[in-house]
């Protein structure tokens, strides 16, 4: 019974964070970024919804308050990489190590806890008379479809096309036209939006947000997306290997439910993701070299 | 069109590997100019060709477009009117984008990108036309990753991409330095055919000194960052590559030992 309760909370998480691994999937695979302003951004977007929604603010309002707040953040890193040519990963460094005294500012403390407000969750729950996972899990789907949607949509644009393009061949971009600059300030900029949206779906869900709920959001944000290219492979169209990701997130939790039922410490979780990823990303190296060496003997026969 | 005037440029200024890259170089290219520039290398060529392009700021004097100084617009500002190739034939085109999005991103030159659709079904018609007249049999791979494709189809399509906007000024550095001498061949009459039905005004840098005298009607050679000769219309014609040569060793006073050239 406990391990199915265990799936449920899995599903609806990994549908939650499943928002913060598409915006590192912008910055890390459409922009070939690697943007470490992501663990900041995710608390900013918790932190900005906690206090909102302290303080009376309409729950859906405070949402679209802290994607607001992490677009800003993601603004920040892409000034100080493209303008003031800072490398990339030093830019989101940075950004994170500054959100983080921004965040404590935020909430004037490390913790701010929502039992006695509404969440969008509550509501919800109470209006459905579902219960609480049920409900992370329908809402969590639903803005999902929508922001797969909207990214379906945007990227496919002429300023979308730009900034996959960006990505791709920068110097190709700036000959035909188009400013480099602003491609990528826009991408940061959506990815970090996602991250802190997803931040502020999982503060309201949780009933809290604490000061190191972003901590490693990254490298989680990175499970998610090498799962989801492991099991669909990087082939079919945009919505398609953006709902991958979503999966793999889910996947990444359930792996996650899994170890902790069979008696892993909590602490030892960060490990394990680490090392999860690692295996993921240099597994396919591994087997094409493999693959290459059994070619070769393969064509080349014994040795005379 | 394009006027030149007392540009120098110095890389690393000032350590031990100070290079003066361009210096008080003057040029003036009228209107529709196909001109051919040759030198050895490090005479400056492609470093004037990004110049024009704004790919590295110009330490000191003029440059004019159209009646317009360019001289402190950024790369992507001079794009919107400056078509280019490059002579890495992966760097003209994005491989993880079909040909016919890259063709839109093309056709979108110097026009503002916003949230229309980035590829309308007009477009898609139009390149197909387009793409048949290179007689490569790219247009029935419209859906294609350019990623895909070899080096003189990239580079062929990079030069459709540079000119489907008619640019006021087509630069081509070294665009066919890549490819094999057959596709070589191909890609130049391609640009030929380009150049002459659009009444273009192209620089062209190549190292093949033959194509440099058949094609386009003015030709310059430059020496350590100068313009050291220049010569235009029946008298180009009647060039000789060995004419070339002694012009060469003439005006540096050095014997020609680039086995790129001589065997051009």
């Amino acid at each position: 019974m406990s391990i199915l309760l265990a799936m449920q909370g899995a599903l609806s998480q990994g549908v939650l964070w499943g928002l913060m691994a598409l915006g590192v999937y912008i910055t890390y695979r459409i922009l070939d970024i690697a943007d470490l302003t992501v663990d900041g951004s995710f608390a900013t977007g918790g932190a900005v919804c906690a206090v909102c929604v302290v303080n009376g603010v309409d729950p859906i309002l405070a949402l679209l308050l802290a994607t607001i707040a992490g677009a800003v953040a993601g603004f920040v890193t892409g000034f100080l990489h493209t303008k003031c040519e800072i490398p990339a990963i030093l830019a989101g460094i940075l950004t994170q190590i500054g959100l983080y005294s921004i965040n404590l500012r935020i909430m004037g403390r490390s913790n701010t806890p929502l039992l006695k407000s509404d969440t969008l969750f509550k509501n919800i729950s109470e209006m459905t008379g579902l219960s609480s996972t049920w409900t992370a899990l329908i809402i969590g789907i639903i803005v999902s479809i929508v922001i797969v949607a909207i990214l379906y949509w945007y990227f496919g644009t002429e300023i979308g096309s730009a900034i996959r393009a960006t990505g791709n061949n920068e110097q190709m971009v700036r000959a035909l036209g188009v400013n480099t600059s602003v491609t990528k300030i826009l991408g940061l900029m959506i990815g970090n939006a996602l991250i802190s949206l997803s931040g502020a779906l999982v503060t309201q869900s949780q009933g809290y947000a604490d000061i190191k709920m972003g901590i490693g959001a990254i490298v989680i944000g990175l499970a998610s997306i090498v799962i989801g290219e492991v099991i669909f492979g990087q082939k079919g169209n945009f919505a398609f290997r953006l709902t991958s990701i979503i999966v793999g997130s889910i996947i990444y939790r359930i792996i996650v439910a899994i170890v902790l039922q069979m008696g892993m410490n909590t602490d030892d979780l960060k490990l394990l993701t680490a090392i999860l990823v690692a295996i993921a990303l240099s597994v396919p190296v591994l087997i094409s070299k493999r693959n290459q060496v059994a070619m070769y003997k393969k064509l080349t026969g014994k040795e005379e | 069109m394009l006027k030149i005037r007392n540009v120098s440029k110095t890389f690393n200024p000032g350590t031990v590997n100070e290079k003066k890259a361009l210096n008080n170089i003057n040029l003036e290219v009228h209107d529709g100019d196909f001109i051919t520039i040759i030198g050895g290398n490090g005479a400056g060529k492609s470093t004037l060709m990004n110049m024009i392009a704004g790919v590295y700021p110009i330490d000191c004097g003029y440059i004019y477009l159209a009646d317009k100084n360019i001289s402190l617009l950024k790369e992507h500002q001079r794009a919107q009117i400056i078509g280019r190739v490059f002579q890495d034939p992966m760097l003209g085109t994005a491989s993880d984008m079909a040909i016919q999005e890259n063709l839109a991103m093309a056709n979108r030159r110097g026009m503002k990108r916003g949230l229309r659709w980035g590829i309308t079904k007009e477009e898609k018609e139009f390149f197909y036309k387009t793409l048949q007249r290179l007689g490569l049999g790219l247009e029935d791979r419209m859906t294609v990753k350019v990623g895909l494709l070899s080096g003189g189809q990239r580079q062929a399509l990079t030069l459709l991409m540079a000119t489907l906007k008619k640019p006021k000024l087509l630069l081509l550095d070294e665009h066919t330095a890549a490819l094999d001498p057959r596709t070589a061949h191909k890609v130049l009459k391609i640009t030929e055919e380009i150049v002459d039905e659009q009444k273009l005004t192209a620089l062209m840098v190549t190292h093949n000194m033959q194509d440099a005298i058949n094609i386009g009607n003015r030709l310059i050679m430059m020496h350590e960052g100068r313009v050291i000769y220049d010569v235009k219309g029946e008298e180009k014609k009647r060039l000789k590559v060995e004419d070339l040569l002694k012009k060469f060793e003439e005006a540096s006073g050095d014997v020609f030992a680039n086995d790129r050239m001589m065997l051009g």
